[in-house]
C-alpha cells in the first residue's frame, strides 16, 4: 500500500509529515522502555525481517496482490513504540533507496503503513489477550488476528487522507469499499504471516516476545506457588 | 519451567537463524514474489487515479525498484538489491535500538507499557 508521490496534495502530505515526525519522537523516549541488553538486538532484526517479508507480495485476486505492512507483528515482538521506530525506518530505506514510496509521501507512509497498523494491532493485541486464557499458545493466534485487523483500518485511513487532500475527484464510497474490499484479502495475508513469524519466536524464546510478558510473568508466579505448596 | 528451559535458544543462535531468513527471503525467495500490482496501486488504476502519481525523486538510484542496475541478470539483480535492503535496514533499525535501549534488563518493567 505504498503511496506514491502525487497522490495527496502538499498540504495533506506535510501534515501526515508533521505527524510521523511526532509519532517518531514519542517512540523515541517510548522504545526507552521496551528495550534493554537482552532486547535490544532483537529490534533491528525484526525491523530486517518485515523489510525482507515486505518484498514478498502475494496474490490476493485476480491480477491484485499485497503483502505485509508489518506493524501488529513488530509491536507484539519488541513492543509497539520500538514497532513504530522498525516500521518507520523499513518505510525511509524503501523510499529513498528503492523508490518504493514517495518522497513526499514518506509521512504518509509511516502514518498509514507503520503507525496504524501499530496502534491498531496492540490495541487488538492487548484486547484479545484480557478475554483469551493467560497461555503462551495464545500469543500468536492474538498477535494474527490483530494484524488482520489492522490493514483494512490502514486503508480506511488512507480513504480519509484522501478525502482531505486526493489530488482527484472521485466517489469517496466507491474508493472506501474498493480499498477496504482487496485489504480484508490482503489483511487475511497479514494474519498468517504475523501468526506464524510469532508462533516461530515464541516456540524458541517466549521470554524475548514483548507481547508475551505478561504470560511469562503469570506463568512463573504459578510455577512458584506449585513449588511452595509441594 | 524445566520444559522451556530445554527448548531454550541462545539469543545468538536465534539472531542468527532471523537473519538467514531475512536474507534468504529478501535475496532468493522475493524472485518469485507476485509481480501483479498491489491492493492501492490496483485499486488507483480501476479508479482512475494511476496518472495523478508523480516521478519519484530517486527513480534512478542504483537500487530503484529493487534491482541493481549495475547487474544485467535479474535473479542476481533483484536478490543483490534484497540483501543491501536487509543489511541497511539492520544496520538502521539496529543501532538505534542500542543507542537508546536501557543498560541492563528492563524484566522488572512488565506492567509499565
Amino acid at each position: 500500500m505504498h503511496v506514491p508521490d502525487g497522490f495527496l496534495d502538499a498540504p495533506t502530505s506535510v501534515g501526515t509529515g508533521v505527524v510521523a515526525v511526532a509519532a517518531v519522537a514519542v517512540a523515541l523516549r517510548g522504545a526507552r522502555r521496551e528495550l534493554d541488553d537482552r532486547t535490544a538486538p532483537l529490534a533491528g532484526l525484526v525491523a530486517a525481517f518485515v523489510f525482507a517479508v515486505q518484498m514478498l507480495n502475494f496474490p490476493v485476486a485476480s491480477g491484485t496482490s499485497g503483502h505485509l505492512m508489518g506493524g501488529a507483528l513488530a509491536a507484539v515482538l519488541v513492543g509497539p513504540y520500538t514497532a513504530v521506530l522498525c516500521t518507520s525506518t523499513v518505510f525511509i530505506v524503501q523510499a529513498l533507496l528503492f523508490a518504493d514510496g514517495g518522497i513526499t509521501a514518506l509521512g504518509t507512509n509511516i502514518v498509514l503503513m507503520g503507525l496504524t497498523t501499530t496502534l491498531v494491532g496492540w490495541a487488538v493485541f492487548r484486547a484479545l489477550q484480557t478475554v483469551l486464557p493467560k497461555r503462551l499458545s495464545s500469543v500468536a493466534p492474538a498477535a494474527g488476528v490483530a494484524a488482520f485487523v489492522s490493514v483494512p483500518v490502514a486503508a480506511l485511513l488512507f480513504v480519509a487522507l484522501y478525502a482531505i487532500g486526493g489530488t482527484a475527484d472521485l466517489s469517496l464510497s466507491t474508493l472506501a469499499t474498493a480499498m477496504v474490499g482487496v485489504h480484508v484479502l490482503i489483511g487475511i495475508g497479514e494474519g498468517v504471516i504475523t501468526a506464524l513469524a510469532v508462533a516461530s519466536i515464541v516456540a524458541v524464546r517466549p521470554d524475548l516476545v514483548y507481547g508475551a510478558r505478561r504470560v511469562m510473568a503469570v506463568r512463573e508466579l504459578e510455577v512458584r506457588t506449585t513449588g511452595a505448596a509441594a | 519451567m524445566t520444559r522451556v528451559a530445554r527448548r531454550r535458544v541462545s539469543t545468538g543462535v536465534l539472531a542468527a537463524g532471523v537473519l538467514l531468513v531475512a536474507v534468504v527471503l529478501a535475496g532468493v525467495v522475493s524472485f518469485y514474489a507476485d509481480s501483479d500490482p498491489d491492493g492501492l496501486t490496483k485499486v488507483s488504476q480501476d479508479q482512475g487515479f494511476a496518472q495523478t502519481e508523480t516521478e519519484h525523486a530517486t527513480s534512478d538510484g542504483p537500487f530503484a525498484g529493487y534491482s541493481a542496475d549495475f547487474v544485467g541478470d535479474d535473479r542476481l539483480s533483484g536478490g543483490l538489491a534484497g540483501v543491501v535492503g536487509v543489511v541497511v535496514v539492520l544496520a538502521l533499525a539496529g543501532g538505534l535500538a542500542f543507542v537508546v535501549r536501557r543498560r541492563g534488563r528492563a524484566d522488572e518493567t512488565v506492567d509499565s507499557a
